[in-house]
Protein backbone atom coordinates (compact mmCIF):
# COMPACT_ATOMS: atom_id res chain seq x y z
CA UNK A 1 0.00 0.00 0.00
CA UNK A 2 1.28 3.57 -0.71
CA UNK A 3 2.20 6.00 1.74
CA UNK A 4 -0.24 8.61 2.19
CA UNK A 5 2.26 11.29 4.13
CA UNK A 6 5.74 10.91 3.35
CA UNK A 7 8.09 12.51 5.95
CA UNK A 8 11.83 12.91 5.53
CA UNK A 9 14.57 14.91 7.13
CA UNK A 10 11.82 17.23 7.70
CA UNK A 11 13.01 20.44 9.74
CA UNK A 12 11.07 24.26 10.57
CA UNK A 13 13.23 27.03 11.82
CA UNK A 14 11.79 29.88 13.53
CA UNK A 15 13.54 33.23 14.21
CA UNK A 16 13.03 33.95 17.85
CA UNK A 17 13.49 37.53 19.11
CA UNK A 18 14.43 38.11 22.40
CA UNK A 19 14.24 41.91 24.36
CA UNK A 20 16.71 43.69 25.58
CA UNK A 21 15.94 44.58 29.34
CA UNK A 22 15.34 47.92 30.97
CA UNK A 23 14.94 50.84 29.07
CA UNK A 24 18.29 51.56 27.35
CA UNK A 25 17.92 47.94 26.07
CA UNK A 26 14.23 49.22 24.13
CA UNK A 27 15.85 51.33 22.79
CA UNK A 28 18.78 49.42 21.51
CA UNK A 29 16.02 47.01 20.34
CA UNK A 30 14.58 49.97 17.64
CA UNK A 31 18.14 49.58 16.18
CA UNK A 32 19.14 45.63 16.05
CA UNK A 33 17.12 43.09 17.43
CA UNK A 34 18.93 39.94 19.29
CA UNK A 35 18.08 36.31 18.20
CA UNK A 36 18.34 32.90 18.02
CA UNK A 37 17.27 30.54 15.53
CA UNK A 38 15.26 27.85 17.45
CA UNK A 39 14.27 24.38 15.15
CA UNK A 40 11.06 23.87 16.00
CA UNK A 41 10.82 21.11 13.97
CA UNK A 42 14.17 18.88 14.16
CA UNK A 43 14.81 16.54 11.56
CA UNK A 44 11.78 14.36 11.57
CA UNK A 45 10.81 10.90 9.73
CA UNK A 46 7.57 9.10 9.56
CA UNK A 47 4.85 7.67 6.86
CA UNK A 48 1.25 7.13 7.06
CA UNK A 49 -0.76 4.70 4.80
CA UNK A 50 -3.98 4.76 4.39
CA UNK A 51 -6.32 4.07 6.06
CA UNK A 52 -4.59 4.68 9.23
CA UNK A 53 -5.64 6.29 12.13
CA UNK A 54 -2.64 8.41 13.89
CA UNK A 55 -2.52 9.93 17.08
CA UNK A 56 -0.07 12.69 16.67
CA UNK A 57 0.58 14.00 20.28
CA UNK A 58 3.42 15.51 22.97
CA UNK A 59 3.77 18.46 25.38
CA UNK A 60 2.47 22.01 24.42
CA UNK A 61 4.96 23.40 21.81
CA UNK A 62 6.43 20.34 20.62
CA UNK A 63 6.23 21.10 17.39
CA UNK A 64 2.33 19.55 16.54
CA UNK A 65 0.65 22.17 15.13
CA UNK A 66 3.72 23.11 13.16
CA UNK A 67 4.13 20.02 11.71
CA UNK A 68 0.25 19.95 10.56
CA UNK A 69 0.86 23.12 9.09
CA UNK A 70 3.74 21.86 7.02
CA UNK A 71 1.91 18.74 5.75
CA UNK A 72 -1.59 20.55 4.79
CA UNK A 73 0.80 23.31 3.06
CA UNK A 74 0.27 26.35 5.11
CA UNK A 75 3.95 26.72 5.89
CA UNK A 76 6.82 25.89 4.12
CA UNK A 77 10.28 23.54 5.41
CA UNK A 78 13.04 25.15 5.96
CA UNK A 79 14.09 21.74 4.98
CA UNK A 80 13.91 18.51 3.78
CA UNK A 81 10.55 16.85 2.04
CA UNK A 82 6.97 15.96 2.88
CA UNK A 83 4.78 14.44 0.08
CA UNK A 84 1.12 13.82 0.85
CA UNK A 85 -1.20 12.49 -1.10
CA UNK A 86 1.49 11.94 -4.15
CA UNK A 87 1.92 15.50 -3.85
CA UNK A 88 4.08 18.41 -2.56
CA UNK A 89 1.83 20.55 -0.32
CA UNK A 90 2.62 23.81 -0.22
CA UNK A 91 3.79 23.87 -3.94
CA UNK A 92 0.38 22.36 -5.61
CA UNK A 93 -1.31 24.15 -2.83
CA UNK A 94 -4.64 24.38 -4.71
CA UNK A 95 -4.53 21.07 -6.36
CA UNK A 96 -3.60 19.70 -2.99
CA UNK A 97 -6.22 21.08 -0.58
CA UNK A 98 -8.83 19.26 -2.55
CA UNK A 99 -8.12 16.10 -1.11
CA UNK A 100 -7.72 17.25 2.45
CA UNK A 101 -9.95 17.81 5.06
CA UNK A 102 -8.83 20.14 8.14
CA UNK A 103 -10.62 20.86 11.41
CA UNK A 104 -8.82 23.28 13.75
CA UNK A 105 -10.21 23.37 17.21
CA UNK A 106 -9.32 26.71 18.23
CA UNK A 107 -10.00 28.27 15.10
CA UNK A 108 -13.54 28.49 12.47
CA UNK A 109 -13.66 27.55 9.32
CA UNK A 110 -17.57 28.13 9.00
CA UNK A 111 -18.95 32.31 8.44
CA UNK A 112 -19.25 33.83 11.44
CA UNK A 113 -22.76 35.88 10.29
CA UNK A 114 -24.52 33.51 8.36
CA UNK A 115 -26.63 30.22 8.80
CA UNK A 116 -24.66 27.04 8.81
CA UNK A 117 -26.39 25.63 5.67
CA UNK A 118 -25.42 28.38 3.95
CA UNK A 119 -21.68 27.54 4.97
CA UNK A 120 -22.04 24.08 3.71
CA UNK A 121 -23.90 25.59 0.40
CA UNK A 122 -20.66 27.76 0.12
CA UNK A 123 -18.46 25.12 0.56
CA UNK A 124 -20.13 22.60 -1.74
CA UNK A 125 -19.51 24.93 -4.52
CA UNK A 126 -15.95 25.76 -4.02
CA UNK A 127 -14.78 22.29 -3.40
CA UNK A 128 -17.22 21.38 -6.51
CA UNK A 129 -19.60 18.82 -5.01
CA UNK A 130 -22.33 17.90 -7.11
CA UNK A 131 -25.74 17.61 -5.79
CA UNK A 132 -26.37 14.15 -5.96
CA UNK A 133 -22.72 13.24 -3.75
CA UNK A 134 -23.46 16.09 -1.39
CA UNK A 135 -27.39 14.89 -0.93
CA UNK A 136 -26.40 11.26 -0.07
CA UNK A 137 -23.09 11.84 2.12
CA UNK A 138 -24.15 15.52 3.80
CA UNK A 139 -27.80 13.65 5.14
CA UNK A 140 -25.93 10.93 6.39
CA UNK A 141 -23.26 13.16 8.51
CA UNK A 142 -25.74 15.92 9.22
CA UNK A 143 -27.58 13.06 10.49
CA UNK A 144 -25.15 11.17 12.46
CA UNK A 145 -23.74 14.11 14.25
CA UNK A 146 -26.85 15.54 15.14
CA UNK A 147 -26.98 18.82 13.50
CA UNK A 148 -30.35 19.15 11.83
CA UNK A 149 -32.06 21.94 14.34
CA UNK A 150 -28.68 23.85 14.00
CA UNK A 151 -28.68 23.91 9.71
CA UNK A 152 -30.49 27.55 9.87
CA UNK A 153 -28.82 29.57 13.00
CA UNK A 154 -25.63 31.75 12.37
CA UNK A 155 -22.88 30.03 14.06
CA UNK A 156 -22.12 32.99 15.98
CA UNK A 157 -25.54 31.89 18.19
CA UNK A 158 -24.16 28.30 18.56
CA UNK A 159 -22.43 26.55 21.43
CA UNK A 160 -18.98 25.55 21.43
CA UNK A 161 -19.84 21.63 21.08
CA UNK A 162 -22.72 22.28 18.28
CA UNK A 163 -20.17 24.45 16.55
CA UNK A 164 -17.60 21.51 16.49
CA UNK A 165 -20.29 19.53 15.28
CA UNK A 166 -21.07 21.72 12.24
CA UNK A 167 -17.10 22.52 11.92
CA UNK A 168 -16.09 18.96 11.56
CA UNK A 169 -19.25 18.03 8.84
CA UNK A 170 -18.04 21.19 7.06
CA UNK A 171 -14.91 19.69 6.77
CA UNK A 172 -16.33 16.29 4.97
CA UNK A 173 -18.34 17.84 2.70
CA UNK A 174 -15.81 17.13 -0.05
CA UNK A 175 -15.05 13.88 1.35
CA UNK A 176 -11.37 13.68 1.72
CA UNK A 177 -9.67 10.87 1.94
CA UNK A 178 -7.03 12.08 4.41
CA UNK A 179 -8.68 14.26 7.30
CA UNK A 180 -6.29 16.60 9.71
CA UNK A 181 -7.73 16.76 12.96
CA UNK A 182 -6.14 19.65 15.19
CA UNK A 183 -7.50 19.77 18.74
CA UNK A 184 -11.09 18.91 17.53
CA UNK A 185 -12.62 17.94 20.97
CA UNK A 186 -10.89 20.70 22.80
CA UNK A 187 -13.53 22.23 25.43
CA UNK A 188 -16.40 19.36 24.51
CA UNK A 189 -18.82 17.41 26.73
CA UNK A 190 -18.83 13.50 27.14
CA UNK A 191 -21.90 12.82 25.00
CA UNK A 192 -20.50 15.41 21.86
CA UNK A 193 -16.71 13.30 22.34
CA UNK A 194 -18.57 9.63 22.27
CA UNK A 195 -20.50 10.84 18.76
CA UNK A 196 -17.64 12.58 17.30
CA UNK A 197 -15.41 9.21 18.13
CA UNK A 198 -17.78 7.12 17.07
CA UNK A 199 -18.68 9.18 13.82
CA UNK A 200 -14.81 8.83 12.95
CA UNK A 201 -14.40 5.38 13.33
CA UNK A 202 -17.48 5.20 10.91
CA UNK A 203 -16.12 7.27 8.16
CA UNK A 204 -12.87 5.16 8.84
CA UNK A 205 -14.10 2.00 8.12
CA UNK A 206 -16.64 3.06 5.62
CA UNK A 207 -14.22 5.17 3.42
CA UNK A 208 -11.01 4.40 4.13
CA UNK A 209 -10.38 7.68 5.15
CA UNK A 210 -6.68 8.34 6.63
CA UNK A 211 -6.59 10.46 10.16
CA UNK A 212 -4.12 12.37 11.56
CA UNK A 213 -5.42 13.22 14.74
CA UNK A 214 -3.79 15.81 17.29
CA UNK A 215 -4.87 16.08 20.85
CA UNK A 216 -4.22 16.29 24.35
CA UNK A 217 -7.33 14.22 25.18
CA UNK A 218 -5.88 10.91 25.67
CA UNK A 219 -9.00 8.94 25.91
CA UNK A 220 -9.59 9.94 22.58
CA UNK A 221 -6.37 8.31 21.76
CA UNK A 222 -6.66 5.48 23.50
CA UNK A 223 -10.42 4.87 21.90
CA UNK A 224 -9.45 5.88 18.43
CA UNK A 225 -6.35 5.21 17.39
CA UNK A 226 -3.67 1.93 17.00
CA UNK A 227 -0.16 3.79 16.41
CA UNK A 228 1.16 7.02 17.95
CA UNK A 229 3.45 9.33 17.07
CA UNK A 230 5.40 11.22 19.72
CA UNK A 231 6.61 14.28 19.69
CA UNK A 232 8.79 16.50 21.95
CA UNK A 233 10.76 19.66 21.55
CA UNK A 234 10.78 19.17 17.81
CA UNK A 235 12.16 15.48 17.56
CA UNK A 236 9.85 12.00 17.86
CA UNK A 237 10.75 10.22 20.61
CA UNK A 238 8.14 7.50 19.89
CA UNK A 239 6.44 5.91 16.51
CA UNK A 240 4.13 2.84 16.84
CA UNK A 241 1.25 0.98 18.01
CA UNK A 242 -0.10 2.49 21.31
CA UNK A 243 -0.20 -0.94 22.88
CA UNK A 244 3.58 -1.71 22.44
CA UNK A 245 3.60 1.85 24.76
CA UNK A 246 1.48 0.16 27.45
CA UNK A 247 3.44 -2.92 27.38
CA UNK A 248 6.97 -1.72 27.50
CA UNK A 249 5.62 1.81 29.58
CA UNK A 250 3.10 0.19 31.87
CA UNK A 251 4.71 -0.63 35.85
CA UNK A 252 2.17 -3.58 35.24
CA UNK A 253 -1.09 -3.46 37.36
CA UNK A 254 -1.86 -2.17 40.28
CA UNK A 255 -4.74 -3.50 43.29
CA UNK A 256 -6.23 -1.73 45.37
CA UNK A 257 -7.88 -3.39 48.77
CA UNK A 258 -10.01 -1.81 51.08
CA UNK A 259 -10.56 -4.11 54.51
CA UNK A 260 -13.93 -4.23 56.57
CA UNK A 261 -11.48 -4.22 60.03
CA UNK A 262 -8.55 -2.44 60.97
CA UNK A 263 -5.49 -3.94 59.36
CA UNK A 264 -1.73 -3.11 59.75
CA UNK A 265 0.64 -2.74 56.77
CA UNK A 266 2.87 -4.60 58.60
CA UNK A 267 0.72 -8.01 58.68
CA UNK A 268 -0.29 -7.79 55.38
CA UNK A 269 3.84 -7.58 54.28
CA UNK A 270 4.56 -10.59 56.02
CA UNK A 271 1.29 -12.60 54.31
CA UNK A 272 3.13 -12.05 50.98
CA UNK A 273 6.28 -11.71 51.56
CA UNK A 274 7.23 -14.43 49.18
CA UNK A 275 5.50 -12.79 46.24
CA UNK A 276 6.93 -9.81 44.61
CA UNK A 277 4.94 -7.03 45.52
CA UNK A 278 5.03 -3.23 46.43
CA UNK A 279 2.63 -2.69 48.90
CA UNK A 280 1.55 1.35 49.71
CA UNK A 281 -1.09 2.48 51.96
CA UNK A 282 -3.26 5.64 52.04
CA UNK A 283 -3.32 6.24 55.65
CA UNK A 284 -6.67 8.66 55.46
CA UNK A 285 -9.06 6.82 53.18
CA UNK A 286 -7.18 3.15 54.29
CA UNK A 287 -6.27 1.65 50.92
CA UNK A 288 -3.70 -0.54 50.01
CA UNK A 289 -2.47 -0.49 46.96
CA UNK A 290 -0.23 -3.57 46.16
CA UNK A 291 2.04 -2.89 42.57
CA UNK A 292 3.60 -6.11 40.78
CA UNK A 293 3.86 -7.48 37.94
CA UNK A 294 1.03 -7.88 35.13
CA UNK A 295 1.71 -11.18 35.98
CA UNK A 296 -1.98 -13.20 35.97
CA UNK A 297 -0.85 -16.36 37.91
CA UNK A 298 1.21 -13.58 40.54
CA UNK A 299 -2.24 -11.53 40.62
CA UNK A 300 -4.48 -14.50 41.40
CA UNK A 301 -1.92 -15.66 44.05
CA UNK A 302 -2.21 -11.97 45.90
CA UNK A 303 -5.57 -12.03 45.57
CA UNK A 304 -6.30 -15.38 46.77
CA UNK A 305 -3.83 -14.83 49.84
CA UNK A 306 -5.52 -11.38 51.14
CA UNK A 307 -8.81 -11.91 50.23
CA UNK A 308 -8.70 -15.40 52.44
CA UNK A 309 -6.95 -13.68 55.37
CA UNK A 310 -8.82 -10.58 55.63
CA UNK A 311 -12.24 -9.54 55.44
CA UNK A 312 -13.09 -7.75 51.99
CA UNK A 313 -14.63 -4.27 51.35
CA UNK A 314 -13.80 -3.59 48.00
CA UNK A 315 -11.07 -4.87 45.49
CA UNK A 316 -10.24 -2.80 42.48
CA UNK A 317 -7.25 -3.88 40.07
CA UNK A 318 -5.90 -1.13 37.73
CA UNK A 319 -3.40 -0.81 34.73
CA UNK A 320 -1.11 2.24 34.91
CA UNK A 321 -3.19 4.26 32.71
CA UNK A 322 -2.05 5.52 29.35
CA UNK A 323 -1.95 9.37 30.96
CA UNK A 324 0.41 7.99 33.58
CA UNK A 325 2.66 6.32 31.15
CA UNK A 326 2.42 9.34 28.64
CA UNK A 327 3.39 11.40 31.67
CA UNK A 328 6.14 9.96 32.71
CA UNK A 329 7.48 9.81 29.23
CA UNK A 330 7.15 13.85 28.69
CA UNK A 331 9.00 14.10 31.99
CA UNK A 332 11.83 12.16 31.24
CA UNK A 333 11.78 13.90 28.18
CA UNK A 334 12.49 10.44 25.93
CA UNK A 335 10.94 6.85 25.75
CA UNK B 1 -22.82 39.87 5.22
CA UNK B 2 -24.90 43.06 4.60
CA UNK B 3 -27.91 41.15 4.13
CA UNK B 4 -27.06 39.76 7.68
CA UNK B 5 -28.31 42.56 9.69
CA UNK B 6 -31.19 44.44 8.51
CA UNK B 7 -31.13 47.90 11.05
CA UNK B 8 -27.18 48.15 9.11
CA UNK B 9 -28.92 48.42 5.59
CA UNK B 10 -31.28 50.37 6.13
CA UNK B 11 -29.42 53.23 7.87
CA UNK B 12 -26.45 52.84 5.20
CA UNK B 13 -29.06 54.78 2.59
CA UNK B 14 -29.40 57.64 5.44
CA UNK B 15 -26.12 57.42 5.66
CA UNK B 16 -25.10 58.15 1.86
CA UNK B 17 -27.70 61.28 1.50
CA UNK B 18 -26.68 63.25 4.75
CA UNK B 19 -23.19 62.57 3.09
CA UNK B 20 -23.37 63.69 0.23
CA UNK B 21 -25.87 66.67 2.04
CA UNK B 22 -23.00 67.97 4.24
CA UNK B 23 -20.97 68.30 1.13
CA UNK B 24 -23.39 70.24 -0.72
CA UNK B 25 -23.70 72.51 2.02
CA UNK B 26 -19.98 73.01 2.42
CA UNK B 27 -20.01 73.95 -1.53
CA UNK B 28 -22.52 75.99 -1.54
CA UNK B 29 -20.94 78.13 1.04
CA UNK B 30 -17.79 78.30 -0.41
CA UNK B 31 -19.37 79.28 -4.00
CA UNK B 32 -21.47 81.80 -2.43
CA UNK B 33 -22.44 84.20 -5.57
CA UNK B 34 -19.92 83.07 -7.56
CA UNK B 35 -20.95 80.99 -11.34
CA UNK B 36 -17.90 78.56 -11.52
CA UNK B 37 -14.64 78.32 -9.71
CA UNK B 38 -12.00 76.76 -12.56
CA UNK B 39 -14.30 75.77 -15.00
CA UNK B 40 -17.02 74.28 -12.39
CA UNK B 41 -20.77 75.65 -11.79
CA UNK B 42 -21.65 74.94 -8.73
CA UNK B 43 -24.60 72.55 -9.73
CA UNK B 44 -21.61 70.85 -11.59
CA UNK B 45 -20.17 70.72 -8.23
CA UNK B 46 -22.93 68.88 -6.66
CA UNK B 47 -23.47 66.68 -8.84
CA UNK B 48 -19.47 65.91 -8.73
CA UNK B 49 -19.66 65.43 -5.10
CA UNK B 50 -22.97 63.05 -5.56
CA UNK B 51 -21.42 60.94 -8.34
CA UNK B 52 -18.00 60.87 -5.98
CA UNK B 53 -19.80 59.17 -3.54
CA UNK B 54 -21.53 56.87 -5.13
CA UNK B 55 -18.45 55.91 -7.36
CA UNK B 56 -17.04 55.53 -4.27
CA UNK B 57 -19.68 52.47 -2.54
CA UNK B 58 -18.77 50.71 -5.69
CA UNK B 59 -14.86 50.94 -5.51
CA UNK B 60 -14.63 51.10 -2.08
CA UNK B 61 -13.44 47.92 0.22
CA UNK B 62 -12.36 47.12 3.71
CA UNK B 63 -9.60 44.62 2.07
CA UNK B 64 -6.13 45.83 3.68
CA UNK B 65 -8.08 45.70 7.33
CA UNK B 66 -9.97 42.28 6.87
CA UNK B 67 -6.25 41.02 5.54
CA UNK B 68 -4.29 42.65 8.48
CA UNK B 69 -7.05 41.34 10.98
CA UNK B 70 -6.88 38.01 9.09
CA UNK B 71 -3.45 37.58 9.83
CA UNK B 72 -3.06 38.90 13.08
CA UNK B 73 -5.32 36.75 14.12
CA UNK B 74 -3.96 33.33 12.51
CA UNK B 75 -7.10 32.92 10.52
CA UNK B 76 -5.77 32.70 7.30
CA UNK B 77 -4.31 29.86 8.24
CA UNK B 78 -7.96 28.77 7.46
CA UNK B 79 -8.11 30.37 3.79
CA UNK B 80 -5.09 28.51 2.90
CA UNK B 81 -6.08 25.73 3.25
CA UNK B 82 -9.36 26.40 0.83
CA UNK B 83 -8.95 25.78 -2.78
CA UNK B 84 -9.15 28.68 -4.24
CA UNK B 85 -6.34 31.99 -4.91
CA UNK B 86 -6.69 33.87 -1.63
CA UNK B 87 -6.05 37.32 -3.30
CA UNK B 88 -8.55 36.60 -6.07
CA UNK B 89 -11.29 35.27 -4.12
CA UNK B 90 -10.35 38.93 -1.96
CA UNK B 91 -10.75 40.62 -5.25
CA UNK B 92 -14.19 38.69 -5.84
CA UNK B 93 -15.49 39.43 -2.61
CA UNK B 94 -15.03 42.78 -3.07
CA UNK B 95 -16.79 43.16 -6.31
CA UNK B 96 -19.40 41.34 -4.91
CA UNK B 97 -19.74 43.90 -2.04
CA UNK B 98 -19.21 46.94 -4.80
CA UNK B 99 -21.85 45.80 -6.69
CA UNK B 100 -24.16 45.30 -4.14
CA UNK B 101 -23.68 48.72 -2.49
CA UNK B 102 -24.00 50.18 -5.69
CA UNK B 103 -27.30 49.68 -6.51
CA UNK B 104 -28.70 48.95 -3.07
CA UNK B 105 -27.02 52.25 -1.29
CA UNK B 106 -26.29 54.43 -3.41
CA UNK B 107 -28.91 54.15 -6.12
CA UNK B 108 -31.69 54.35 -3.52
CA UNK B 109 -29.30 57.61 -2.04
CA UNK B 110 -28.95 58.84 -5.27
CA UNK B 111 -32.94 59.37 -6.04
CA UNK B 112 -33.14 60.69 -2.63
CA UNK B 113 -30.76 63.45 -3.57
CA UNK B 114 -32.06 64.13 -6.60
CA UNK B 115 -35.31 64.95 -5.08
CA UNK B 116 -33.64 67.64 -2.52
CA UNK B 117 -30.43 69.06 -3.76
CA UNK B 118 -29.80 70.79 -7.57
CA UNK B 119 -27.97 67.80 -8.91
CA UNK B 120 -27.90 68.05 -12.78
CA UNK B 121 -27.29 64.03 -14.60
CA UNK B 122 -26.51 64.00 -18.51
CA UNK B 123 -28.77 61.28 -20.32
CA UNK B 124 -26.28 60.95 -22.97
CA UNK B 125 -25.73 57.42 -22.58
CA UNK B 126 -22.08 57.39 -24.40
CA UNK B 127 -21.01 59.03 -21.09
CA UNK B 128 -22.35 56.48 -18.73
CA UNK B 129 -20.70 54.10 -21.03
CA UNK B 130 -17.59 56.00 -20.27
CA UNK B 131 -18.80 56.27 -16.63
CA UNK B 132 -19.43 52.24 -16.59
CA UNK B 133 -15.88 51.68 -17.67
CA UNK B 134 -13.90 54.00 -15.20
CA UNK B 135 -15.44 52.95 -12.43
CA UNK B 136 -15.15 49.29 -12.77
CA UNK B 137 -11.14 50.07 -13.37
CA UNK B 138 -11.28 52.76 -10.25
CA UNK B 139 -12.29 49.55 -8.38
CA UNK B 140 -9.42 47.78 -9.72
CA UNK B 141 -6.83 50.16 -8.96
CA UNK B 142 -7.95 51.05 -5.62
CA UNK B 143 -8.49 47.52 -4.97
CA UNK B 144 -5.08 46.37 -6.05
CA UNK B 145 -3.79 49.35 -3.41
CA UNK B 146 -6.03 47.65 -0.74
CA UNK B 147 -4.44 44.41 -1.65
CA UNK B 148 -0.93 45.71 -1.60
CA UNK B 149 -1.45 47.24 2.37
CA UNK B 150 -2.98 44.18 3.23
CA UNK B 151 -0.07 41.78 2.25
CA UNK B 152 2.55 44.56 3.81
CA UNK B 153 0.70 42.45 7.06
CA UNK B 154 3.02 39.43 6.52
CA UNK B 155 6.29 41.43 6.96
CA UNK B 156 5.02 44.01 9.06
CA UNK B 157 2.67 42.18 11.75
CA UNK B 158 0.79 45.22 13.06
CA UNK B 159 0.74 47.84 9.96
CA UNK B 160 -3.08 49.63 11.40
CA UNK B 161 -0.79 52.54 11.09
CA UNK B 162 -0.26 52.30 7.16
CA UNK B 163 -3.81 51.49 6.71
CA UNK B 164 -4.81 54.90 8.36
CA UNK B 165 -2.31 56.76 6.52
CA UNK B 166 -3.21 55.25 2.91
CA UNK B 167 -6.71 55.92 3.88
CA UNK B 168 -5.93 59.71 3.97
CA UNK B 169 -3.64 59.56 1.25
CA UNK B 170 -6.21 57.89 -0.95
CA UNK B 171 -9.02 60.29 0.02
CA UNK B 172 -7.76 63.31 -0.52
CA UNK B 173 -5.28 62.60 -3.52
CA UNK B 174 -8.32 60.58 -5.66
CA UNK B 175 -10.24 63.68 -5.87
CA UNK B 176 -13.08 62.67 -3.85
CA UNK B 177 -13.01 65.17 -1.31
CA UNK B 178 -11.22 67.96 -3.84
CA UNK B 179 -11.44 67.66 -7.68
CA UNK B 180 -7.94 67.72 -8.73
CA UNK B 181 -8.14 70.50 -10.59
CA UNK B 182 -8.47 72.79 -7.39
CA UNK B 183 -5.44 72.04 -6.72
CA UNK B 184 -2.41 73.96 -6.99
CA UNK B 185 -0.03 73.41 -10.20
CA UNK B 186 2.59 71.64 -8.90
CA UNK B 187 0.36 69.29 -7.29
CA UNK B 188 -1.35 68.27 -10.56
CA UNK B 189 1.64 67.59 -11.90
CA UNK B 190 2.66 65.23 -9.36
CA UNK B 191 -0.51 63.58 -9.41
CA UNK B 192 -0.32 62.85 -12.76
CA UNK B 193 2.86 60.35 -11.81
CA UNK B 194 0.42 58.49 -9.27
CA UNK B 195 -2.48 56.16 -9.91
CA UNK B 196 -4.57 57.90 -7.39
CA UNK B 197 -6.62 60.24 -9.16
CA UNK B 198 -7.93 58.00 -11.46
CA UNK B 199 -10.01 56.35 -8.75
CA UNK B 200 -12.22 58.97 -8.28
CA UNK B 201 -11.18 61.91 -9.63
CA UNK B 202 -11.84 60.21 -13.53
CA UNK B 203 -15.14 58.51 -13.47
CA UNK B 204 -16.46 61.74 -11.24
CA UNK B 205 -15.29 64.29 -14.04
CA UNK B 206 -16.52 61.89 -17.33
CA UNK B 207 -20.25 61.63 -15.85
CA UNK B 208 -20.47 65.67 -15.17
CA UNK B 209 -18.94 66.13 -18.57
CA UNK B 210 -15.88 68.10 -16.63
CA UNK B 211 -14.32 66.12 -19.65
CA UNK B 212 -14.80 66.23 -23.23
CA UNK B 213 -15.00 63.15 -24.82
CA UNK B 214 -11.30 62.24 -25.77
CA UNK B 215 -9.93 63.88 -22.62
CA UNK B 216 -12.57 61.14 -21.16
CA UNK B 217 -11.04 58.42 -23.24
CA UNK B 218 -7.48 59.15 -22.66
CA UNK B 219 -8.19 58.89 -18.88
CA UNK B 220 -9.90 55.42 -19.04
CA UNK B 221 -6.30 54.57 -20.71
CA UNK B 222 -4.42 56.08 -18.01
CA UNK B 223 -6.49 53.90 -15.34
CA UNK B 224 -5.97 50.75 -17.37
CA UNK B 225 -2.19 51.20 -17.76
CA UNK B 226 -2.32 51.87 -14.14
CA UNK B 227 -4.07 48.23 -13.12
CA UNK B 228 -1.56 46.62 -15.76
CA UNK B 229 1.17 48.13 -13.44
CA UNK B 230 0.15 47.66 -9.90
CA UNK B 231 -0.09 43.70 -11.08
CA UNK B 232 3.63 42.69 -10.70
CA UNK B 233 4.38 44.19 -7.12
CA UNK B 234 1.30 42.07 -5.54
CA UNK B 235 2.71 38.73 -7.35
CA UNK B 236 6.04 39.77 -6.14
CA UNK B 237 5.11 40.72 -2.14
CA UNK B 238 2.46 37.59 -2.61
CA UNK B 239 5.54 34.95 -3.24
CA UNK B 240 7.29 36.44 -0.81
CA UNK B 241 4.75 36.41 1.83
CA UNK B 242 3.47 33.13 1.33
CA UNK B 243 7.56 31.78 1.83
CA UNK B 244 8.00 34.05 5.17
CA UNK B 245 4.48 32.96 6.48
CA UNK B 246 4.15 32.34 10.27
CA UNK B 247 0.91 31.39 11.10
CA UNK B 248 0.01 34.03 14.56
CA UNK B 249 -1.52 31.64 17.50
CA UNK B 250 -0.75 28.24 17.19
Amino acid sequence: MKNVIEVNNLRKEFKAYSSRTGLKGAFRDLLTRNYKIVPAVNDINFSVKKGEMVGYIGENGAGKSTTIKMLTGILTPSSGDIIVNGMNPHREREKFVQTIGVVFGQRSQLWWDIAVQESFRLLKKVYKVSDEDYNTHMNHVIHTLDIEPLLDKPVRKLSLGQRMRCELAAALIHNPPLLFLDEPTIGLDVLVKLKIRDFLKEINEKYQTTILLTTHDLTDIEALCERVIMLDEGKVIYDGALKNLQEKWGEGKEIQFQFLEHVELSAVHKLTSEIPVKWDLDEKEQIFTATLEDNDEIISQLIAKVVAEFKIKDVKINETSTEEIIRNIYEKGAV
Amino acid sequence: MMLAYRTNYYTGILIYSINIGAYYFLWSAIYGSKEEIVGLSVTQMTTYVAVSWMARAFYFNNLDREMALEIMEGKVAVELIRPYNYLGMKVMQGLGEGIFRLFFFSAPGLIIVYFVFPVKFTWDLSVWGLFAISILLSFFINTELNLLTGITTFFIYNNSGLIRAKRVVIDLFSGLLLPISFFPGWAQDVMKYLPFQGISYFPSMIVTKGFSQSQAIDAIAQQFVWVILLFFPIQILWSLAKKQLIIQGG
